[in-house]
C-alpha cells in the first residue's frame, strides 16, 4: 500500500464518454451495488421470501386435509376440487411478488427519505434522477422473479395433494411474471414516496393485507362471480391480474380472466404506477 | 470562471412564503478555495442545493465548468463532488465499497475503481478502517470518508456544507488540512460555514451572506481591512438612556474611527493606540460601565458592522 501513498495524479481519469455510456456505466454501477447488498443479506432474504407461502400451505394444504373433515372445514375446498393447493399455487407466487417490490423498495426507501438520508448518494449519480427510480424498479423485479422461483417448488411439494400445472406457453408466463415483477416494483416505488416515513409500518394494515386478501389470491376471480360487486371492485386491484396471469400461465385447469386482457391490464397498471413513483421520487429528492 | 451564479433565486411556496435566496450572483475561478459565510437560515445550503443540482431555481442560473446545472443536471453531476451537512455515506456497505460503488457510479472499470479507493483510503488517512461501517465511525473520521468519496471521482468543483459542524477542535483541523490538500490537486473548493475562523483560516475569498443576499465579497484580509480598524471595544453599560451622547463623544476622539449603540452599550471600532483604553474608560465610566471586552477584528466583526447583528444571533 505505501507506494499508493503519494496521491497520484497520472492515475486514468474516468474517460471522456457520450451521455447515453455514461448512464447505462452508472445504471449498471447502481444495480451491482443493490446485488451486492443482497448479497450479504441472502439469508435473511430467502427466510423473509418463504415463511409466509411456507405457513399458509402448511396449515391450508396440509394440516387441515389431515383433520377429520378437514375438507368441510376448509371453504374452497369444494370449489377446486380437492386441489386447494392448485389455486394457491399461483396466488401464493403472486404474494411473493408483490411482497418484494414492497420490502426491495417502499422500506428501504422509507428508512433513506426519513432517518439516514443515504440516498442522496446515488442521487448525485451522473445519470437522470428518473433512472435512479427506474434501477430501483428493475432491481426490485429481479428480487420479485427470484421469490416467485423459490415459492413455486414449495408451493408444489408441501401440499398433501400437489397441484395440478400445465405450462402450455413459456413465453406467456415468462412475460407475465415479468410485468408482474416490474409492476410490483413500481407499486413499491409509488408506496414508499408517497407514505410519509413515519408511517411507513402503517402500511402493511392499510395496503399489503387488502389487496392481498382481495387480490384472488385465495380464489379465482371467476369465483366472485356471485358477489358481483366485489368481483368489479377487485379490478382496481394489481395483484388480481399478477395472480390471474399466473393461473392462466402455470394452472389453466382453472377458471381464469383472458391472456389478452391480463397482459393489457398488467402493463397499465406498470405504467401508471411507475408514472406515479418517479414523479414522487422527484419531489422527494429535488427541491 | 468554473462556478458562475446569475441572478440566482429561491422561494419556497408555502403556508409561510420563504426566499431562501434572493438574487445571489457569484463567481469563482478555477483552483480558488471559496467560502459563503452567513449565519444559520441565511441560504447557504439552498444555493450549494441548486448548485449540486439538489435543488431547482426559482430564478437565475448555474453553470459548473460551462455546464447548466439546470439544463443536463445529469452532465453537470460529473463535474460536481459533494459533501452535504449530513451524513450520506451509504449504510449497507463498508468505506471500501463506499468509494468504490461511487467510482463504478462514475464510470470507472472495477480494476481502475479498486486502484482509485486505495489511493484515497491512503491519503485520507483511512486504511486501517477500511472494512468498517459508516455506522462505526467518528463524525470526523466519517466527514473525512464523504470528502474522500466526493472527490473520487476527480470533480472540477468540491462544494462542502459546513464540513466542520459537530467536529471537535482536532478533527476540524485534520479537516482544515484534507481541504487544503485538495487545492494542491487543483480542485476548485466551494464551501459554507458560520465560523468565521474557519472561512479567515481557509478560504481564499469569502463572500457573506445574510437573508439570501450577498453583503460584500472579497479575501479575509481586503474584508477585515475594509473596517477601517483593529480592535473592537464592546461596552456593557448600566445607564443607557444617554448613551446618544457618549457615542458622540467617543466619535471625535483620536484613534476611534466608528461608535455605535448596541441593545446592551456601546461598540466601538478604534486603531491599536496607547492610552486609549483608559481614555475609553474614563469616558463610559458615568454611564456605569459594568463590562468591557476588547476583541481583534475578524470576519465577525465585518459581519457586526453589515448587519449590527452577532453571527451566532
Ligand atoms: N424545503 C424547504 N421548505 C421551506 N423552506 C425551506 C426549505 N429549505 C430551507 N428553507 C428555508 O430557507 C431558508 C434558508 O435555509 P438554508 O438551509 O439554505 O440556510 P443555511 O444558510 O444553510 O442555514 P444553516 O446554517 O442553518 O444550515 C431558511 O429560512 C429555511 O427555513
Ligand atoms: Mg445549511
Amino acid at each position: 500500500m505505501t507506494q499508493l501513498a503519494n496521491p497520484s495524479r497520472t492515475a486514468a481519469a474516468p474517460p471522456q464518454t457520450t451521455a447515453l455510456v455514461q448512464y447505462s456505466r452508472a445504471f449498471a454501477g447502481l444495480f451491482l451495488r443493490d446485488l451486492f447488498v443482497l448479497r450479504r443479506e441472502l439469508f435473511p432474504f430467502v427466510i423473509r421470501v418463504c415463511m409466509n407461502p411456507l405457513l399458509f400451505l402448511f396449515v391450508f394444504t396440509y394440516v387441515i386435509p389431515h383433520m377429520n373433515g378437514g375438507a368441510a372445514m376448509n371453504p374452497t375446498a369444494a370449489m377446486a376440487g380437492n386441489a386447494f393447493s392448485t389455486v394457491l399455487l399461483p396466488g401464493l407466487m403472486a404474494v411473493a411478488i408483490m411482497f418484494s417490490g414492497i420490502a426491495a423498495v417502499a422500506l428501504p426507501l422509507a428508512q433513506e427519505f426519513g432517518v439516514t438520508r443515504e440516498i442522496d448518494d446515488r442521487v448525485m449519480c451522473p445519470l437522470p434522477v428518473a433512472a435512479v427510480a427506474i434501477e430501483k424498479i428493475c432491481f426490485s423485479a429481479l428480487q420479485s422473479m427470484v421469490a416467485a422461483a423459490i415459492v413455486y417448488p414449495l408451493a408444489y411439494y408441501v401440499p398433501a395433494v400437489h397441484p395440478t400445472t400445465h405450462v402450455g406457453n413459456w413465453p406467456f408466463l415468462l412475460v407475465v411474471v415479468v410485468l408482474a415483477s416490474l409492476t410490483a416494483g413500481a407499486l413499491g416505488l409509488t408506496i414508499g414516496t408517497t407514505v410519509k416515513p413515519q408511517q411507513i409500518g402503517l402500511i402493511f394494515g392499510v395496503v399489503v393485507i387488502p389487496i392481498t386478501f382481495l387480490g384472488c389470491v385465495y380464489y379465482p376471480w371467476a369465483a366472485l362471480t356471485h358477489i358481483r360487486w366485489l368481483q368489479v371492485g377487485v379490478l382496481v386491484n394489481p395483484i388480481v391480474y399478477m395472480s390471474e396471469g399466473l393461473r392462466a400461465a402455470i394452472t389453466p385447469s382453472l377458471p381464469h380472466m383472458p391472456p389478452a386482457l391480463i397482459l393489457t391490464m398488467l402493463t397499465v397498471a406498470l405504467c401508471l404506477l411507475t408514472w406515479l413513483g418517479i414523479r414522487g421520487f422527484l419531489r422527494r429528492v429535488i427541491g | 470562471m468554473i462556478v458562475e451564479i446569475k441572478g440566482l433565486q429561491k422561494v419556497y411556496e408555502g403556508k409561510q412564503r420563504v426566499v431562501a435566496v434572493d438574487g445571489i450572483d457569484l463567481n469563482v475561478a478555477e483552483g480558488e478555495l471559496y467560502g459563503l459565510l452567513g449565519p444559520n437560515g441565511a441560504g447557504k445550503t439552498t444555493t450549494i442545493s441548486i448548485c449540486t443540482t439538489r435543488a431547482l431555481p426559482t430564478a437565475g442560473q448555474v453553470k459548473i465548468a460551462g455546464v447548466d446545472v439546470v439544463a443536463s443536471p445529469a452532465i453537470a453531476r460529473r463535474g460536481i463532488g459533494v459533501v452535504p451537512q449530513y451524513n450520506t455515506l451509504d449504510r449497507s456497505c463498508t468505506i471500501f465499497e463506499n468509494i468504490h460503488f461511487h467510482c463504478l457510479y462514475f464510470g470507472f472499470s472495477r480494476a481502475e475503481a479498486t486502484h482509485r479507493t486505495h489511493q484515497l483510503l491512503a491519503q485520507f488517512h483511512l486504511t486501517e478502517r477500511a472494512d468498517a461501517y459508516p455506522s462505526q465511525l467518528s463524525g470526523g473520521l466519517a466527514q473525512r470518508v464523504q470528502i474522500a468519496r466526493a472527490i473520487a471521482h476527480r470533480p472540477k468543483v468540491l462544494f462542502l456544507d459546513e464540513p466542520s459542524a459537530g467536529l471537535d477542535p482536532q478533527s476540524r483541523i485534520a479537516m482544515w488540512e484534507a481541504v487544503r490538500a485538495l487545492r494542491e490537486e487543483g480542485i476548485t473548493v466551494v464551501l459554507t460555514t458560520h465560523y468565521m475562523e474557519e472561512a479567515d483560516e481557509l478560504c481564499d475569498r469569502v463572500a457573506i451572506i445574510d437573508h439570501g443576499r450577498i453583503l460584500v465579497e472579497d479575501t479575509p484580509a481586503a474584508l477585515k481591512a475594509s473596517i477601517g480598524a483593529e480592535k473592537v471595544y464592546s461596552l456593557d453599560l448600566h445607564r443607557r438612556e444617554e448613551v446618544a451622547t457618549l457615542v458622540e463623544t467617543l466619535g471625535k476622539v483620536a484613534g476611534i474611527s466608528a461608535a455605535e449603540t448596541t441593545d446592551k452599550g456601546v461598540r466601538i471600532f478604534a486603531h491599536s493606540a496607547d492610552g486609549l483604553l483608559a481614555e475609553i474608560v474614563q469616558a463610559a465610566n458615568p454611564y456605569g460601565l459594568r463590562d468591557l471586552t476588547i476583541t481583534e477584528t475578524s470576519l465577525e466583526t465585518v459581519f457586526i458592522r453589515l448587519t449590527g447583528r452577532d453571527l451566532r444571533e
